[in-house]
């Protein structure tokens, strides 16, 4: 996956909103998710927004590697051109649900979609909300914190990547998530084993916060 | 007709009509028109409380799993607060939702200038894509709402607490020529056409009455406006929002243009919007004084009247 993303950005040395991400991502890829790249809007599919869209190599490479998108695409990263930008755009990349990069607007759309699957009746279908640590200092997402719980809303779950990018630290999270209603975890942002655990955790009426923690000075 | 009411009526006539839609609510007209609505469509019809980043969020999550969003609040926060949203969420995603905005530009006049809006239709008609809509009548809210709330595309609603005497059969992208004149040409949007007619008695202008910003009748402005002849848009938002689209028509033609609407400043005063207009130059006189002017910009004390 790494060599992947390197594809994109042309050295091992990707900054830290990207890599941190990557071991969240490939879980719910890989293991989680019920996507199909053959069919990326088939009615029945998992929904997953990256809310912060800072960082999108971890994402693109792992969209590639699963066949979203073929991986010479990965070249022309940021490039004129090329459809894999800085911040993804869900017009020109299939798998990407939401167009994201200014800060604070996936966790309201999530609700929204979350909303509208129960309004479908796809009730075994679930979002899947990720955040940067950073991304929580926007106002909005606390709007949509504070309402979520309200709305009943257990077939969502948000992520935080808690790489303690913020310069005021403000965390913790779980207790700030908790005490507005949402069931909350921290584990080990690199533990495979620890996300998956996290992740299958589905409360019928409780959204889930999982915040994966990236200890900090590390990627 | 109310057209608050008019859209509180319809919207929920939609709801029940059409099970894609779905009605996102910020807490603003729920008690008066919407618990029935939410009482027997909890599942597509939702008052979120008072977040309007939120409402326009969600409501561009149910767009992206194929409904049709409306969402509704007073106008500064239907256009100005969740601005990004509707920028982003909707313009730059492609995906179509309704946003009605109660209140005009200074319908809430006692409440002061934190619910003024004048600015609404400017800042809609600066998100590419975004259609802008300005019913004079009651029953043209209703026919304008079920004439775009499925076209996914979004569009952003202007409702005010004036209205004209009589609504008039209207569709987007549509103006009508009420008048035929030589000495001008008046287009009044929305709500200011029964002032406009009263304002332009005795002179010899064409009128055009448009509900439609954006798609704009370039066609009908078009054939009636003659070289020569001054173009003068008559306007319930900031003076000179309609530029944008109406200079577009006027580019090959050598004719003057002035916009007569709200200036483009902050009101620190209260009473009612009649009150308002009045002090801003709005009212019937006031129109007809300014259009006076611009129609014949040399007369001694700036009125041909």
């Amino acid at each position: 996956m790494r060599t992947l993303m390197a594809r994109a950005t042309g050295d091992e040395k990707h900054e830290e909103s990207s890599t941190s991400t990557l071991d969240a991502l490939w879980v719910l890829y890989d293991r989680i998710l019920r996507v199909d790249p053959a069919d990326p809007e088939a009615e029945d599919r998992d929904r997953f927004l990256l809310s912060k869209g800072h960082g999108p190599v971890a994402f693109y490479a792992i969209l590639a590697a699963k066949g979203f998108f073929p991986e010479a695409w990965l070249d022309a990263f940021m490039e004129h051109g090329g459809r894999l930008g800085s911040h993804p755009d869900r017009t020109l990349v299939p798998g990407v649900e939401a167009s994201t990069g200014s800060l604070g607007h996936g966790l309201a759309m999530g609700v929204g979609v979350a909303l509208a699957l129960r309004a479908k009746g796809l009730l075994e279908q679930r979002v899947v909300v990720l955040c940067g640590d950073a991304e929580l200092n926007e106002g909005s997402n606390w709007e949509a914190v504070l309402l979520a719980p309200h709305l009943g809303l257990g077939n969502l779950t948000l992520i935080v990547i808690d790489n303690h990018s913020s310069t005021p630290s403000m965390a913790s999270w779980t207790e700030r998530l908790g005490s507005f209603g949402w069931r909350t975890q921290v584990v080990d942002g690199h533990d495979h084993e620890a996300l998956e655990a996290a992740f299958i955790v589905r409360d019928e009426r409780v959204p889930a916060a999982v915040v994966a923690d990236i200890p900090e000075g590390e990627w | 007709m109310d057209m608050r009411a008019a859209f509180g009526r319809t919207a929920a006539g939609l709801v029940y009509e059409d099970p894609r839609v779905a009605l996102v609510l910020a807490e603003i007209s729920v008690s008066a028109y919407f618990e029935e609505t939410i009482a027997r469509h909890p599942e597509r019809t939702v008052n979120i409380g008072i977040m309007e980043q939120t409402m326009v969020g969600v409501a561009a999550g149910f767009a992206m799993e194929g409904f049709y969003p409306i969402a509704h609040s007073l106008s500064p926060f239907m256009s100005e607060r969740p601005y990004e949203q509707l920028k982003l969420d909707f313009g730059y995603q492609g995906l179509g939702g309704t946003f009605v905005g109660s209140g005009g530009s200074y319908d809430y006049a006692a409440e002061g200038a934190t619910h003024h809006a004048a600015a609404d239709a400017t800042l809609m008609l600066a998100i590419p894509g975004m259609e802008v809509l300005v019913p004079g009548h009651g029953s043209e809210v209703e026919a304008l709402l079920r004439a775009t709330y499925a076209n996914d595309r979004p569009t952003y609603m202007r409702t005010s607490m004036a209205v004209n005497a009589h609504g008039f059969e209207v569709a987007p992208g549509r103006s009508e020529v009420l008048r035929r004149g030589a000495s001008g040409t008046l287009v009044a949007f929305g709500p200011m056409l029964s002032r406009t007619l009263e304002a332009c008695e005795g002179l010899d202008v064409n009128v055009l009455y448009s509900t439609s910003l954006r798609p704009f009748d370039a066609t009908a402005l078009a054939s009636v406006v003659d070289h020569g002849t001054p173009v003068i848009t008559i306007e319930p938002f900031y003076e000179g929002t309609a530029a944008m689209v109406v200079t577009e028509v006027l580019a090959h033609l050598p004719v003057r243009f002035a916009s007569v609407g709200v200036p483009r400043a902050f009101i620190h005063g209260y009473g009612t919007w009649s009150d308002l207009d009045a002090d801003v130059g709005l009212d019937a006189a006031s129109v007809r004084r300014r259009i006076s002017d611009a129609i014949y910009p040399n007369a001694r004390n700036g009125s041909a009247s």
